[in-house]
């Protein structure tokens, strides 16, 4: 117990270290501020867009379409995976298109998708949600197909209907692997969606760091930086509170 | 005459495609009885599982007859099968893992619960009914089993070398278990294993079957007095002396059996 804490004082405490390695080296000039400012003007930037309003726009923007497009993904991705993993036929005739489809870079489509969706959020959240599409479409399918054939059999030794079937057995036993993949969409959503905001956006978080490159706010670049960061960690976190609630059979 | 719970008649089921094909059971027929408890002992591959997922209704015979119970009312389920390990869900509590087949059925949150305590109290597990499988021994697990089926209160009951992944002392320990919550039903029950101790300890009648294609190879009735317990049988010298005897018929098919798998 007492070596638990000591380890968790020292994971809050050696980040802190590096902050102020960070200062100090601004500070006595071995960093130069054009490019990489110190912590504190990097806070102060941060303060001045947080209580202009900007950054919750663009945070709001980037969060939108990042959760929209994850669940028109996610959700499409799951139901499919498990028709797919139930039947071998679905299987044979999808599986070649999967694979085609899966390693093109989503980003490149959004040329295409920008044509198709408008200039908007459909085009980002479209690109968000085909990324997640694939990566769930193949983890469900491996989720489903690994199923122990004994549970079908169970299943079938007390007539379970088909409803029941798939709530109480397909559904919570690939569950598991279901959340791996939502894992890491999440970590690609991420990507695709600042690449998305670079080039074609008016918000998000994306925006706010390649708008701040432009006219040379590098303080609102790395505070753009920061945040995305934490965005990722926070929904990271999200994704993993909800494994735990609802796949509580896997919990020490 | 009441007519026996489960008729097989001639049943012949083989698997495969065409030239690597294997009759795995053959011209197989059996009677048993009401309130009979049956067990089939042969070699592995004898198809001995195979007649019991018949039976349940998870595979159809290529040809032959089988009625289950004749005559039944429909409102109770004809049979209930306890798989060999693996076969609870993981991701239910052992509440809901027994009470599987009621939720099936229909029977609301609160009637089953009600349904189930009686059963998870016989094979002890009352305090672990918020447990997860993986949270439980192998041996509570199979206890699980065993309830799971029993609650559903079938015709008959069907069980495939339920404790065969157990070690020697929890096997004999779920054995007795066995005898008696069965004992309080005396349901009939068709059970299949390769222990040949084990059949002696459980069954009325022990079906030995040759190696594949399995076929009745002899019949032998165990006429040891109820309630049983499986430890001491054990101890009876007509226990070792029958279980010699089935040895001996089973021997030559075991070795049947090796020949198969080696060629």
């Amino acid at each position: 117990m007492r070596q638990a804490n000591q380890e968790r004082a020292l994971a809050i405490l050696s980040p802190l270290a590096a902050l102020a390695l960070w200062q100090l080296a601004s500070n006595m000039g071995l960093i130069d501020q054009r490019y990489v400012p110190s912590p504190l003007s990097i806070a102060n930037a941060g303060w001045d867009l947080a209580t202009s309003g900007q950054l919750v726009f663009h945070i709001g923007a980037s969060l939108r379409r990042l959760a929209i497009g994850f669940v028109l993904g996610a959700v499409p991705g799951i139901l499919a995976g498990i028709v797919m993993g139930l039947n071998r036929w679905v299987r044979a005739a999808v599986d070649p298109l999967v694979a085609a489809l899966y390693p093109i870079p989503k980003l490149a489509l959004l040329p295409l998708l920008m044509l198709v969706f408008g200039i908007g959020d459909g085009s980002k959240v479209v690109v968000v949600a085909m990324s997640v599409l694939f990566l769930t479409i193949i983890n469900t399918t491996a989720g489903v197909v690994q199923l122990d054939r004994i549970y079908f059999d169970v299943a079938r030794n007390y007539h379970t209907p088909w409803h029941k079937l798939f709530l109480r057995v397909i559904l919570p036993g690939a569950l598991p692997t279901i959340f791996a993949g939502l894992r890491i969409s999440l970590g690609v959503s991420l990507v695709v969606l600042v690449g998305a905001e670079f080039v074609a956006s008016r918000s998000g978080i994306g925006y706010l760091i390649w708008s701040s490159w432009e006219t040379l706010m590098i303080e609102n670049m790395f505070v753009g930086i920061i945040v995305i960061t934490v965005l990722g960690v926070l929904s990271t976190f999200f994704l993993q509170e909800c494994e735990r609630l609802l796949i509580p059979w896997r919990r020490d | 005459m009441t007519p026996p719970k489960i008729r097989m008649q001639g049943l012949t089921k083989a698997f495969g495609e065409r030239g690597k094909r294997v009759v795995a059971l053959d011209d197989f027929t059996l009677s048993v009885a009401d309130g009979e408890f049956v067990c089939l002992v042969g070699p592995s591959g004898c198809g001995k599982t195979t007649a019991l997922r018949i039976v349940a209704g998870l595979e159809t015979a290529d040809s032959g007859t089988l009625e289950v119970a004749p005559g039944a009312d429909r409102k109770q389920p004809q049979n209930a099968m306890v798989f060999q390990e693996h076969g609870l869900f993981p991701w239910m509590t052992v509440v809901d893992n027994v009470a599987y087949g009621l939720e099936m059925r229909g029977v609301r949150k609160r009637a089953r619960r009600e349904q189930v305590e009686p059963f998870l109290e016989m094979i002890g597990l009352a305090r672990f009914r918020h447990h997860y499988p993986r949270q439980l021994s192998g041996g509570m697990r199979q206890r699980v089993s065993l309830a799971r089926a029993f609650v559903a209160d079938p015709e008959i009951l069907l069980m495939d070398e339920p404790f065969a992944a157990l070690d020697a002392q929890n096997t004999l320990m779920l054995q007795d278990e066995l005898l008696r919550i069965w004992e309080g039903s005396r349901k009939t029950v068709l059970y299949v294993t390769h222990g040949i101790d084990e059949a002696l300890a459980l069954g009325d009648r022990i079906v030995v079957m040759t190696a594949q294609p399995g076929r009745v190879k002899a019949i032998v009735p165990v006429d040891f007095p109820r309630p049983r317990s499986a430890a001491e049988l054990r101890g009876d010298p007509k226990f070792g002396a029958l279980q010699l005897s089935i040895w001996r018929m089973l021997e030559d098919e075991v070795r049947a059996a090796r020949a198969q798998a080696e060629a």
